[in-house]
């Protein structure tokens, strides 16, 4: 079976995004970018299906710039058997995504699309949803666990009250959530080798896909802040503060 | 302009979530909503009793019975046909079905709505709530999640809707439920909690973490969180994470114990009116947020506080 991933070339988990004055967007200039963390967590899930010898073949697919070569890299460094870039400068949206990895799963033929719940800089939470709706497969999102098995997955999903398992026909799609699984370091060697492994480069328009936007952003601020408040002495003091707001009796 | 907001239920009750995406939907226009279930007759009453709904549409039928996003979806889709927008909760339900929803609408979503400027104008943070965008949208329906913190609930009496039963498309055979594990508790849920006490990783061990976190939460009737470390280290299930990856909670008092605060949990719970933290570091990030702030032993000064309560 072949799995079919995508990733996204996103802002560092560990750096805080900043406003730009002119409130147009976020400031992405000189700043440390790496793969969506949901992604690598699909990425990782990808591999150890294949460790398990469920499946054959790894094909990672990303939409943006041209940059994002080097999340392809890693995607192949960690363990990936080839990969393809399909190169837009300027922003694509969720749909739009969906729309270009339909066509790519048209053509791939995967059993499972394996992919983040959301990306960490538009947290849309849309992208596997939609492409599981343009196929018409089923979708396992917020996945904890995963488990193939002839014609079928079994998806264990984080939902608010605790966790739902759903049944899957094959082709499907799973959208992964933190606890799936600890992604692994792509080793040195693995870095290296990754340098080799085909990369095909495409635009939306190979895949005939219109990628025109439907929002139109008009405005980008910081969140309103909180103040500070006091430091009570006591727990004394805490309960006749709370005493005079009227949160306790 | 009409909306079409999908009902959620467990049990045979309407879940409050439902309530806080009514109230956003009202400042589109009319408001339809829709039920989708098994046995959902209670539900679509109790539907219909919400201020300010004119018709629910009610699918009652095996395939919808645990909602599964490739059955409700082409539902939605259909009922579309005569509604401008489509609004569902931003809970794992509304999240699952309504990008489903879109696709099959060719709309491009609007997630964790905020605040509704306009017809077509809405605001939403990106970048884990580090950044708030204003956005435009040109399809002609839409389609939004809404965070409940955002919206007050509408209310659950004095409407006077219409129940209308709707048959959709057949079960799809794409998926079937297999089953679920829900934490059954006493205590109110964390979305829709007045209080909630959350613990951190300071907390040491599970059995601490109920230990001196159970016993507060039960004396002011609180919901009980964790922030994402106390879950990771295996203190606390998931479902009690709140945070960016976890739930986005904004009640009337939220007391923060051994959470020093870091971005992906101030994310979650910033808006709650009242923030109380207890924390033996003074200088941890929590403090910038918090309204009382109390520096000590969580250990001593938590059960101080039950015990005084």
């Amino acid at each position: 079976m072949k799995l079919l991933v995508p990733v996204k070339r996103v802002i560092d988990y560990n750096v805080k995004p900043r406003v730009k004055a002119d409130g147009t967007g976020v400031d992405l200039a000189n700043v440390k970018m790496s793969m969506n963390p949901f992604d690598e967590i699909a990425v990782e899930e990808a591999i150890r299906l294949k460790e398990k010898g469920v499946a054959t073949e790894i094909v990672a697919v990303s939409i943006g710039p041209a940059k994002a070569q080097e999340t392809l890299r890693t995607a192949l460094a960690m363990g990936a058997d080839r990969a393809i870039l399909v190169v837009s400068e300027t922003e694509v949206e969720p749909l739009a995504v969906a729309k270009i990895l339909a066509k790519i799963a048209e053509e791939e033929q995967p059993g499972l699309v394996i992919l983040g719940k959301q990306a960490i800089d538009d947290d849309s939470n849309q992208t596997g949803q939609m492409l599981a709706a343009l196929l018409g497969w089923a979708q396992g999102t917020f996945a904890s666990k995963v488990e193939v098995d002839g014609e079928g997955a079994s998806v264990t999903r984080e939902v608010d009250g605790g966790l739902e398992t759903v049944r899957l026909k094959l082709p499907a799609i799973v959208t992964t959530d933190l606890r799936l699984n600890e992604p692994r370091y792509a080793s040195l060697p693995n870095i290296m080798k990754a340098k080799s492994k085909p990369l095909a480069q495409k635009t939306a328009a190979d895949y005939g896909v219109d990628t025109a936007p439907r929002l139109t952003t008009l405005g980008v601020r910081e969140p309103s802040k909180r103040e500070a408040g006091i430091k009570v002495q006591s727990v004394d003091e805490l309960i006749d503060r709370l005493r005079t707001v009227g949160v306790i009796g | 302009m009409k909306c079409l907001v999908l009902v959620e239920h467990e049990g045979g009750q309407l879940k409050d979530a439902t309530l806080s995406a009514v109230t956003a939907a009202s400042k589109l226009g009319e408001v339809h909503l829709l039920v989708a279930g098994e046995g959902v007759g209670g539900v679509a009453e109790a539907a219909a009793k919400i201020a300010g709904v004119g018709k629910v549409h009610v699918s009652d039928a095996a395939p919808y019975a645990h909602q599964l996003a490739e059955n409700v979806a082409p539902l939605a889709a259909d009922l579309m046909g005569h509604h401008d927008a489509f609004v569902a909760a931003s809970t794992t339900t509304g999240k699952n079905v309504a990008p489903r929803v879109a696709a099959l609408l060719d709309v491009m979503q609007i997630s964790d709505v905020i605040g509704i400027e306009g017809e077509d104008t809405f605001i939403r943070p990106i970048y884990a709530g580090n950044a708030i965008a204003t956005v435009r949208s040109s399809d002609s329906k839409k389609v939004l999640t809404v965070r409940g913190t955002a919206f007050e609930k509408a209310e659950r009496e004095g409407g006077s809707g219409t129940v209308e039963a709707v048959s959709g498309p057949a079960d799809s055979g794409l998926s079937s439920f297999v089953g679920a594990e829900i934490a059954a508790s006493e205590r109110p849920e964390l979305t829709s909690a007045k209080i909630i006490v959350s613990g951190g990783r300071a907390l040491g061990s599970s059995e601490q973490f109920h230990a001196v976190i159970d016993p507060l939460a039960d004396k002011l009737g609180a919901a009980v969180g964790a922030s994402r470390a106390a879950v990771d280290a295996g203190y606390a299930p998931n479902d009690y994470q709140v945070g960016q990856t976890g739930k986005i909670v904004a009640p009337e008092v939220y007391v923060a114990v051994g959470i020093s605060g870091a971005i992906q949990h101030l994310a979650g719970m910033k808006d709650s009116k009242l923030i109380v933290a207890i924390n033996k570091d003074e200088d941890a990030p929590i403090f910038q947020v918090a309204d009382l702030g109390l520096v000590g032993d969580l250990f001593k000064l938590v059960p101080e506080l039950t015990e005084k309560l």
